[in-house]
């Protein structure tokens, strides 16, 4: 008999850049994008600083920092072209970035503004926050493109703990059934909130999981930027030809799930310090400054003018003014029914009762 | 003109909706080959092939899910969820995102999509197959709800949920998808979403209701005519946007009001009834709003679904309650 073992699928992880920032793969990057690569994982690493220090101070909202996996997020959307589509979650401000989003965007969002987060044009799904879901967005807007005959692929980002939901795995058997130009992109940070990987699944990785939907399934170094860029890349031309792929990028979030969060009470140090080793912002800045391509002249420079940028951001978000709750009901419907305009009357003290 | 019964006046305003527009599609469970288990869909696919009739795997969240994704993308796909009492698979999917995606977006993102689905009972089905649950969707703003109760109706009010910018649960009483037949314009026609039907004038009580009870509701209005009631029907047609000036105007005009449902009686459309003639109208009216409604229990099996449903009985009796309490 023919019994497939749990433990018989052997999964070997991708890497081009290890962790002494020493390339061991090949790699199509020209040097331009190699800069440009680094200056987003710089910018969203500050981001991410910047916005977990106004929490703090009470001056934004919740905030889910990423630090620790800007390789994975920056790689992989800096592989897609203009037209692609991407569906992140509350995490993936960096891929956001790398769109086009506006990090004074993403600081309104933060503080709860109307009109902050997503714009259309960007190519950019409003940020998911139930685990999941837009896996499935991701087909059907991959399908668009089917019918439609555009040559775009759409990108599911998604965690570790959202593989475990109905609709990550609805999402994969659609994708593969109908051929979709899509890809499932993985961050395997190891963590969803306090439950690690291993009280997930107890699939050896979730590279593997591909093969149950027919699909192609691949694992990268989550924390080597080259590695998730080549891979995406490849990825990308698999599934705008029909064959949908589901990545899982090895990574680990050095921070805590949110900002309300306490990761002391479920991480040890010892583990956190081994992740650290990988920092994929370290290896990546070695490997550049051993192709001659940045000093520490050019490091400051960066981040005199990051600074600056996101100062403005924080400003820009500070000064708008916050639209009213009457204002946001007129986005439940195109139209408001008449209930709700009588609603928005009635808020703006003017309502007249029968 | 020709005549359909409701089945044939849904099959009919798909055909017409795809000739129209190549973005719409369908999707859902045997909606293909096999033409829906109703025969909604029945010959589509040879028409319109398999790339805009499609037989999707068997996973309702799936089949929401892609659906938002496609409306926002720029398609319009009309899914096909096989019984209504299987739409709690697809709750987060139309809930959570199709219907919040315009108001957490700030209008920047919508979806444009339909879902059609058969509920309602007398028909002896399997469980779950025939609860009426407009309620759960009246209660998730962002999307509209229509239960059309005739052909024609069912015709102009699916033209018009396919044409809208919002996702729309177009709801479809099984029970009368063979029932009635009528004369139905071929030519494509709109019905406006959020037009009650007033059915018949009358003077002395209003009656509400939508849907599947539509046929037990105006063979009560008949007794009761019989009887000497002037009766005023209204027809909702649409749960959301609800029809409050029809309701009120008629009902400060008749000053009373029995609101028939299929559904359980808590927390139902006929409550929200009450309560909006409660707010409007409250010395319009001369006796409390009485409902005639499902039980409060799960839909039962096929022995007892006559005496759960409402029945022509319990109309004419609480019409008869309705008028006694009156104080005039
Ligand atoms: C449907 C749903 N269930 C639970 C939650 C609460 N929740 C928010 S984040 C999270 C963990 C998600 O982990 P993972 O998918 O690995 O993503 P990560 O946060 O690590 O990026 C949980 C349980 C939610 N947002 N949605």
């Amino acid at each position: 008999m023919n019994w497939i073992e749990p433990n018989s699928i052997d999964v070997t992880p991708i890497q081009h850049l290890n962790e002494q920032g020493v390339l061991t793969g090949k790699t199509v990057i020209n040097d331009e994008e190699k800069l440009d690569i680094y200056k987003w994982m710089v910018k969203a690493r500050r981001f991410d600083e910047l916005a977990v220090k106004f929490q703090r101070q009470g001056k934004i909202g919740t905030y889910a920092p990423l630090t620790g996996q800007e390789a994975a997020q920056v790689g992989s959307a800096f592989a897609l072209e203009e037209k692609d589509w991407i569906f992140p979650s509350y995490r993936e401000a960096a891929a956001c970035f790398v769109r086009g989003t506006k990090p004074s965007s993403f600081f309104k969002y933060a503080m709860g503004h109307l009109h902050g987060g997503i714009l259309k044009e960007e190519g950019v799904f409003p940020v998911q926050i139930i685990i999941g879901a837009q896996a499935l967005h991701a087909a059907g807007s991959a399908w668009a493109d089917q019918y439609k005959n555009n040559d775009a692929v759409s990108v599911a980002y998604i965690g570790d703990g959202a593989t475990s939901q109905g609709d990550f795995h609805e999402a994969m058997n659609f994708a593969s059934v109908f051929q979709l130009p899509v890809v499932y992109f993985v961050q395997n940070n190891q963590w969803a909130i306090s439950v690690p990987y291993h009280k997930q699944t107890r699939s050896l990785s979730i590279a593997q999981k591909a093969l149950a939907y027919g699909m192609t399934g691949v694992q990268v170094d989550g924390n080597d930027a080259v590695g998730v860029y080549e891979t995406m890349k490849e990825a990308r031309s698999l599934a705008k030809d029909g064959k949908p792929v589901l990545i899982e990028a090895l990574t680990h979030r050095m921070g805590p799930h949110t900002t309300s969060d306490d990761p002391s009470k479920y991480r040890s140090k010892e583990g956190d310090e081994a992740w650290g080793k990988k920092d994929p912002i370290a290896r990546y800045r070695k490997w550049l400054e051993g192709l001659q391509l940045w000093s520490e002249e050019e490091e400051q420079d960066l981040n005199a003018s990051i600074e600056d940028e996101l100062k403005q951001a924080f400003n820009e978000a500070t000064e708008t003014t916050t639209t009213s709750l009457g204002d946001a009901l007129g986005y439940v419907y195109e139209k408001p029914t008449n209930r709700l305009r009588e609603q928005i009357l009635e808020w703006k003290g003017s309502g007249e009762s029968k | 003109m020709t005549e359909m019964n409701m089945i044939e006046a849904i099959n009919f305003t798909l055909r017409q909706e795809m000739e129209k527009d190549e973005d719409v599609l369908i999707l859902g469970e045997d909606v293909g080959r096999n033409g829906g288990v109703f025969r909604a869909t029945d010959g589509l696919v040879d028409t319109f092939g398999e790339r805009r009739v499609v037989d999707t795997p068997l996973a309702e969240s799936g089949i929401i899910g892609t659906a938002v994704g496609m409306a926002v993308r720029g398609l319009k796909p009309v899914a096909e969820i096989q019984f209504l009492g299987f739409i709690y698979e697809a709750m987060d999917q139309i809930a959570a995102q199709a219907a919040r995606i315009r108001f957490r977006s700030a209008g920047n993102f919508h979806a444009p999509m339909v879902i059609r689905a058969p509920y309602s009972g007398g028909v002896k089905t399997p469980e779950l197959h025939s609860d009426s649950l407009e309620a759960l969707f009246m209660h998730s703003a962002g999307i509209k709800v229509i239960m059309p109760s005739s052909p024609s109706d069912a015709k102009g009010l699916l033209n018009a949920a396919i044409e809208d910018p919002d996702p729309v649960l177009f709801l479809e009483p099984m029970k009368l998808y063979r029932a009635i037949r009528e004369n139905v314009e071929e030519e494509r026609y709109t019905i406006e979403i959020g037009k009650a039907n007033i059915l018949k004038e009358g003077s002395d009580i209003t009656l509400i209701s939508w849907g599947s009870t539509m046929a037990e509701t105006k063979k009560a209005v008949q007794m009761l005519e019989e009887n000497g009631y002037s009766i005023e029907l209204i027809d909702l047609r649409t749960i959301v946007p609800l029809d409050e000036e029809t309701i009120i105007d008629s009902v400060m005009k008749t000053s009373r009001c029995v609101v028939v449902h299929e559904a359980v009686k808590s927390a139902g459309v006929g409550a929200e009834i009450s309560a909006i003639i409660n707010e409007k109208a409250l010395f319009y009216i001369s006796a409390p709003v009485l409902r005639v409604t499902g039980y409060d229990s799960p839909y039962p099996v096929a022995t007892v679904e006559n005496d759960w449903i409402p029945s022509v009985d319990r109309i004419v009796r609480e019409v008869k309650h309705v008028w006694e309490l009156s104080l005039d």
